[in-house]
This record gives C-alpha cells, structure tokens and sequence, in this order.
C-alpha cells in the first residue's frame, strides 16, 4: 500500500507543477516511507510515494507498459495477480518487474477501461494513456482504499488524502456545512461529498475519466444482488462449504506477500475466523496483534486470550489506557481529515503503532464481515422492529430488545420502557430503505442541536434528502434486510469504519490491512444468499458459523457479540482537568471557528465536569464538538499560519 | 428557589443546553422530544437522589414518574415533603 497523488491539466504542465506534485507526497510520506517516483509529461504528473510490500527490488512506481505510452501510479494490493500476470504473458505481453501493479497497464491494454472488472484486490488507481491523453482514476468496489479529487477550470488535483491535495490548492480550505450535516446524521458525508467544500471523494466501484478537459464518470460495480439474481437454492450444508471455502481462498489470496503478515485479532467472531484460517492454511507462521482496555466492560482480552492457546498464535497486545486516548487524539484527527463521532479510531492507530514497532507492514483484519455477512445489531433490532411494528400496542414483542443488550448498564428494571421508546421511533416507517437506522440516525442527530446559526443558515438541503437521492432505483425491489445491507455498506462502514477507523489508523503506522470479508467474491456470494442465512430469526451471520464450526472453540461461537467500543468522555478527564479540551471548546475558540453555539457547549462541558454527563449522546455529542474543532485548528487554521500549507501533526512525545 | 424551578433549570442546562426558561413546557415528554435517551435517564435518577435526597426504587423508574418535569414533580411530592418557598 502506498500514497498516490498527482495533477492533470489541459495546458501545459512543468517544474513548478512537479514542486507541487513531491509536496503533495511529502504530506502522504505516512502511508508511502519507502521511497517516491514520479512521472510527468505536458498534461499529467503522476506521484508515488511506497510501501514496499511486493517486490521490494524492482516494483518502483509509477509503472509503465511495453512502450511507456501508459502508465500507473497504484496505491492497494491485487491479490489475483499471479493468475493474471499468467493469462497475460501467454497473451504475450512483457513485464519488466515482479510487482503486482503492472498487470494494471497490461491488462488495460488488453480490455480498455474493462480493465478494473478483472481484479480481484483493494485499489487506488491513477492510469495515463498517453496518447489518448486520458486519465482514469479508479477506487475499488467498497471503499478500502482513499481516493480524492478538486477540479477546477484550470486544474484536476487527486491524491490518495485530502491533507496531499491542500498544497496545491490556490487558497484556504474551508468546511462544506452540508457535510457536516450529514455527518452529525449518518456519520460520514454522503459520498462523493467530503467535510471539505469542493475536494470529493471518487466513490467506491467508481471509475472517472478525464480526457479534453472534462470528466465522466461509470460505476463498474455495486453491493446488490444482480437484477432479478436468484436466491442459491443449495442445501444449508453445501452452502456452509461453499462459503468455507471462499473465505480460505480469499485469505490466502491476502497471504501473498514478501515481507511477513500479521492478523487482528479482537476475540470476538470475525477475526478468530481469520486467525483460524490462516493456521489451517499452514502457509504462515501466525502472528496475532489486540488491542486492551483499562475498562473492564470494554476489555476483550479473555476472548483473545482463548483463541491465542487454542490455536497456540504469537500474540502481542497494547494496552490502550484512558489517558491514551486524550494523547493520541489530535494526531488522530490528523490522520482521520474528519470530525468523529467516538473516539474509537484512536486505539487502532496505537494499535497499528504495535504493529509497526513488531516489523510487521501487513494485517489481515475482519472488518465487512457483519455487513457481508449479517452480523450487525442494528439488523436485530430491525426485524425485532419489524416484528414489533405489526402489532405497535404490544407490550410483550419488544421485551425481544431486552435480549439484545444483557451488558447494557440498565439492569435497573424499567430501563425497557426507554429502550421501547428510543427502538419504536418510525415504527410506522417499515418500509423504508432506512428503517434499520432510524434509530441510530435520530441519536446521532442531536449533535445537530449544537450548531451555531451562523452554520445552519448554510444548511440548503436536507441530509435525509440527499441520502435517499443516492440510492440505486434497484433498492427498492430488494428484500428489506438487503436494503438495510446495502445502506450499512454505504454509510457506516466505507463512509466511517473502513476510513477514520480503518485505513486512515492502519496508514498512520505505515501498516497495510487486508480484508478476506471484503473480497468481491465472498459478497457477491453472499448477496446471492436468502437472508435467513444471514440472520437465522435473531441468531446472526449463522451460515459463517456454521461454515466455520469446525475451528472454533464453542464459546467464540456462542459469545455475545460485543461491539468495538473506546471509552470516550472518560478519557479526557482522568486527571480532572484537560487543558487540550479547554482550549478547543473555550467561548472564544468556539466563537471564532463559529460552527457551535458557544452557550450550549459551555453547559454541556459545566455538565461533564461535574461528572454528570454518562449518555450515550452526551459521549458522542462531546467528541464530535471536540473533533471538529481539532480539525478546523489542524487543516483550516494551520493553513493560514504556515503560510499556505499545513503542517504535519506528529505524536506528543 | 423551588423545587420545581430546580428541577426545570436542572433539565434545560443539562438536557437542551440553554438557560431558556420557555424551551421545556412542564408537561413535554422527554421521550417524546428525544430529549433524554435511554441512558440519559440514569443521569436523572442520580440528580434526584443526589440533590433531592430521594430514593427511586426500580420499580418506580417509569415514563410516568420521570418523562416530564409535571411527572417528576408529583413523584417528588409524592416520596417527600417539598418545600415551595
């Protein structure tokens, strides 16, 4: 993995342009400590800055084909490379490295702009045909991998972060409000939109394509069932098998490698399905990476520790103390470009730290698992939903929530009253695409309720709006547990899970993760599966389970699943006090930033420190005020103080 | 101050986050304006154990003893003697 960056233009390109290209990849240098090359002609310079991780003698990029009329600058992996290299020697193409990436310039010559349907792998592609003077940029099919755009009538500007972009912008950056909006609802923009006014991401299973100066745009794939795509109609057991299988070949596709790989593994599901794979496979030896907390009720080290001597890994483990978090927070920030909503990305970037610091380049890591697959609570507690909505007035149906949350501190009895009450908002909603996330939406909103008038009189649309706007005509034929997979995909996890929490923390180590969940093949499957294989009434991702029986320990399997949480308000005042928090929400930097009401955070912060603030939406609301400032001090501030450029934000020592 | 005024200025500061007075009508639901989410409703049951001596048994942590500031107020009279000076 690695960081690309680059400009394209209709006129003429020169010395200043590169300048401007290697200060791009100088911001990027994280995700890319190897090395940098670059290419350049009239109207594209094309940067690279490398992770080495295939061949690490001659894979130097960018990358060009047999007559250096096209040429690549990659940032990602294709697993499928060998078997491609293969087809296409025989076709007789020339390679002239052992990297993975120049199967990109040969198949492109083979299959055009097709070419991308070919791999199988997570990817950021910059690709120059020089002589039809076109540049493609592609992402991969769900958002693994970064990729970011400014146009403007004089300059095209990509690069793999935002922070590589702002050098060569010609002024401030400054925030898109809408953003914003939909961030506080949905926890990230809706894509192509980024926190950033006028710097868009290229979505995921998008290629763009900008020749004479204008842009198209195609979309090669998408998380659905093809049209009228029938359910598979195997038994149970040949599906399990099926299903094994794919996730084997997916991993040991993730295995190749020539520095050595790692996993995460969290002890809950996903990853011991991993880990367990990869110790049958045999291939490797297995080396284990967790995370610990200091809170006993977020700590899964018990889990960990039994999937450690069940299958006898060499395991290492950080312990993420509370004052950690208030530590790493800015540098986090700095690395997830956004404002966030808890402070959950901070562990996994001192996570990926160990990582690093142990010589490790590489992680297989379970994230997409619960979407593929069926695994979120918030699919529960939609068909208990579901259920509860065709009789509203009963009292009996929506005890099935009580089940959901037996580690939820309302032990006290009646906390099932207000558990109904927050789960029965739009229960006269079934239908929707969005019912499963009414809930969680209306929480996360409230943050909304801090905003300044200043910020909402720049709200021109409504975030619901838009986000309905983005569905595919498609959706609505699906089944309703498929609709509210697809919109999990979309939103939560590429939007969120995969960047801020994902490969924004993996790359601030200079770490690569590697997802066998997320392998195109093991969705498609899966989109092919009927949902009751997915969620079996309340028992969920059941065909994994079964799929996976034979390699776990029956309590793995049986766990309840907990989700990744760190702790968030408790974080910052260990000590009492916090001066980073202080300062960031003090009136005058909430007055000057002019994004919140300045009154509203004052009591909310007299309310935290008299040690009353325990809620959920307190937790969220605060990290998301504290986040947004960090980031408008980082990316907009910082701009105006280092004269046109920012300033990398590097650990506290 | 009353107790009531206590009560109303305690649910504005920390719930809606203003000083407003006319921002919260004595008998809004909490529930029903998202005011208070399920957590949230702990945070209420510690002020009125903490600042108002009461003691609230689990049975008693309903919407009708604690989802608007006319319900807490007569759950308040209710367990103990409220002085309205």
């Amino acid at each position: 993995m690695c960081g690309i960056a680059g400009i394209y233009d209709t006129n003429c390109l020169g010395q200043e342009q590169r300048m401007t290209v290697l200060n791009m990849l100088e911001l990027l240098k994280h995700r890319g400590p190897d090395g940098v090359g670059v290419y350049s002609d009239n109207n594209v310079i094309l940067g690279h800055a490398r992770l080495s991780i295939i061949d690490l003698n001659t894979g130097k990029q960018p990358i060009h084909n047999e007559d250096q009329s096209i040429w690549v600058s990659f940032n990602g992996e294709i697993f499928n490379y060998i078997e491609l290299r293969h087809e296409l020697t025989g076709r007789g193409h020339t390679f002239y490295t052992q990297s993975d990436t120049e199967v990109i310039v040969h198949l492109y010559e083979e299959y055009g702009e097709a070419f991308v349907e070919h791999l199988n792998g997570q990817f950021a592609i910059a690709l120059w045909d020089k002589k039809l003077k076109k540049l493609m940029l592609v992402r991969d099919r769900v958002g693994i991998l970064p990729l970011y755009y400014y146009k403007d009538r004089n300059k095209f500007l990509f690069a793999s972060e935002i922070k590589g972009i702002i050098p060569a912008l010609d002024k401030r950056p400054s925030l898109n409000p809408s953003a914003l909006d939909q961030l506080m609802t949905f926890w990230s923009p809706v894509s192509p939109e980024t926190i950033f006014k006028n710097i868009f991401e290229v979505s995921p299973g998008m290629m763009m394509v900008i020749q004479n100066g204008r842009v198209r745009e195609k979309k090669y794939w998408d998380w659905l069932r093809e049209n009228d795509g029938e359910y598979f109609e195997d038994s149970e057991e040949r599906l399990a098998e099926q299903l094994h299988d794919l996730l084997l070949d997916a991993t040991k596709l993730r295995l190749r490698s020539d520095v050595p790989v790692g996993a995460y593994l969290s002890g809950g599901l996903d990853s011991s399905v991993l880990v367990s794979l990869i110790h049958h496979y045999g291939g490797v030896p297995l080396r284990t990476f967790s995370i610990g907390f200091e809170e006993d009720a977020l700590d899964e080290s018990k889990y960990q520790k039994e999937m450690i001597d069940h299958l006898s890994t060499e395991h290492s483990q950080i312990t993420c103390r509370n004052i950690d978090i208030e530590q790493n927070f800015n540098e986090t920030i700095w690395h997830t470009e956004s404002p966030i909503l808890r402070t959950a990305p901070v562990p996994m970037g001192m996570l990926s730290g160990l990582v690093h610091e142990q010589g490790y380049k590489v992680v297989l890591t379970g994230e997409g698992s619960d979407e593929v697959l069926g695994g979120y609570d918030i699919f529960k507690e939609a068909k208990i939903r579901q259920f509860w909505a065709r009789f509203p007035n009963s009292h009996v149906r929506p005890l099935l929530l009580k089940r959901l949350y037996p580690y939820l501190d309302i032990s006290k009895g009646q906390g099932q009253k207000y558990l109904q009450n927050f789960y029965g908002v739009g229960l006269d909603n079934v239908d929707v695409p969005y019912f499963a996330h009414i809930p969680r939406w209306t929480t996360t909103a409230r943050c909304k309720e801090f905003f300044s008038d200043n910020l909402r009189c720049q709200l021109n649309d409504d975030a619901l709006e838009v986000m309905q706007k983005s569905y595919p005509e498609m959706l609505s034929h699906c089944k309703p547990f498929e609709r509210w997979q697809y919109i999990e995909s979309k939103s939560l996890m590429s939007g969120y899970l995969l960047s801020s929490q994902g490969d924004r923390m993996l790359m601030s180590h200079s770490v690569e993760g590697r997802f066998p969940f997320l392998d195109h093949r093991v969705i498609e499957f899966a989109n092919r599966l009927h949902p009751k294989y997915k969620m079996k009434v309340l028992n969920e991702k059941y065909l994994l389970k079964k799929a996976m029986k034979q390699y776990l320990p029956p309590s793995i399997i049986k766990r309840y699943k907990q989700p990744y949480r760190a702790p968030d308000i408790p974080s910052f005042f260990t000590k009492g006090n916090s001066s980073y928090v202080d300062e960031l929400l003090s009136p005058d930097r909430i007055k000057a930033y002019g994004y919140f009401d300045s009154k509203r955070v004052e009591l909310l912060l007299k309310k935290i420190k008299q040690g009353r603030a325990i809620s959920y939406k307190d937790n969220m609301t605060f990290v998301a005020l504290l986040s947004t400032q960090a980031w408008h001090d980082l990316f907009i501030d910082s701009y105006t103080r280092s004269e046109q450029s920012i300033v990398p934000c590097s650990i506290r020592s | 101050m009353t107790v009531k005024a206590k009560v109303r200025t305690y649910v504005l500061e920390n719930y809606l986050f203003t000083d407003d007075q006319s921002a919260l009508n004595d008998d809004d639901s909490f529930m029903k304006l998202g005011i208070i989410d399920s957590t949230g409703i702990l945070e209420i049951i510690s002020y009125l154990e903490e600042e108002l001596g009461i003691q609230v048994e689990d049975d008693e942590m309903t919407p009708e003893n604690l989802d608007s500031i006319e319900n807490i107020i007569a759950f308040v009279s209710r367990k103990s003697v409220v002085s309205s000076t």
